[in-house]
């Protein structure tokens, strides 16, 4: 159990440190046109809006399905401790 | 709350089954184009994560001198909520970033603050899970402080001016016509996020009441 919370405490960490780390790039010296950029730095901006939509998507079924998860167990105890306490009762 | 439960999800799926025609209608802003879309989720889901915050904060103190234990449920939800609708905040900012600003991560007041909440709420919740007996008066301190950080997050971009836009963008958008569809679009997506954060709350907080009843069953079938 502890090592596990440690796991998840470094990982978190080591996570956000490495965003938090990573800065904004060196400002230039002079102003380049979109147009004299290599093909292969022209930043496309319909796959991050897709990105965006569709993490959101993503995390919110995962979510609802760990909630989903979570209130079966519990239901799957209390029938069990239901019947183990009727059992017992007899 | 479980009557209206199934018209709020139905309700909730059906506006966001509309939102991305909704927002493929909005105009275009002049200097990001297409990459702005991403603003009227990203707006919304931190009103719906501000939201989440401050009703934990709230619940959270009244847990803390009151003993209310439906406090308590309801700071524990919101905390977790919290914590989804900020990390989608932080992953649709970063998305955005990237294009509109050339960075991944501007590191600026407003962003650095976001991730602290953030690191907060999740600590909330590994306090809350791993801390032991009285973790949840640990957690709920934690809840207070966690919800203290929202007003200075969101007034930090007027406060320290960064590459973030001010609060007065918004206010600014039902200046012009193409501004007001924008607007339309923000207050239709902002209410689908707030109505699909009821509708998460109400099936978080019946998780954390068949946990209580099975708890309690528990401390019955001990005696």
């Amino acid at each position: 159990m502890l090592l596990r919370t440690v796991a998840l405490t470094l990982t978190s960490f080591v996570l956000t440190t490495g965003i938090a780390l990573a800065q904004a790039p060196a400002g230039q010296d002079e102003f380049v046109p979109l147009s004299s950029l290599p093909p292969g730095q022209e930043l496309p901006a319909a796959p991050l809006v897709l990105a965006s939509y569709a993490s959101f998507l993503l995390l919110m079924m995962f979510y609802l399905w760990t909630i989903w998860r979570r209130i079966n167990k519990v239901e799957q105890d209390l029938d069990a401790l239901k019947r183990r306490q009727g059992a017992a009762s007899r | 709350m479980r009557k209206i439960f199934l018209p709020l999800l139905v309700i909730t799926a059906a506006l966001f089954a509309y939102s991305p025609y909704y927002i493929n209608q909005a105009p275009y802003e002049s200097t990001m184009l297409l990459v702005q879309k991403i603003f009227y989720y990203h707006f919304a889901t931190w009103m719906a994560g501000a939201t989440a915050v401050i009703v934990c904060g709230v619940a959270s103190g009244y847990y803390l001198f009151k003993g209310s234990v439906v406090a308590d449920r309801v700071a524990v939800a919101t905390a977790e909520l919290g914590v989804i609708f900020g990390a989608f905040g932080l992953i649709s900012g970063t998305l955005w970033g990237r294009k509109a600003w050339g960075t991944w991560w501007a590191g600026d007041a407003r962003v650095s603050m976001a991730l602290v909440a953030e690191l907060i709420f999740i600590g909330y919740l590994l306090v809350r899970k791993y801390g032991g007996p009285g973790s949840e008066k640990l957690s709920a301190a934690m809840g207070v402080f966690g919800a203290a950080t929202a007003p200075f997050i969101y007034k930090s971009v007027d406060w320290w001016r960064t590459i973030h836009p001010k609060t007065s963008v918004m206010s600014s958008l039902n200046d012009t016509p193409g501004g007001v569809i924008m607007w339309n679009i923000v207050l239709f997506c902002t209410l689908a996020f707030m109505l699909l954060l009821t509708v998460v709350l109400a099936a978080r907080m019946r998780l954390e009441e068949l946990r209580a009843d099975l708890d309690r069953l528990y401390l019955e079938a001990e005696d």
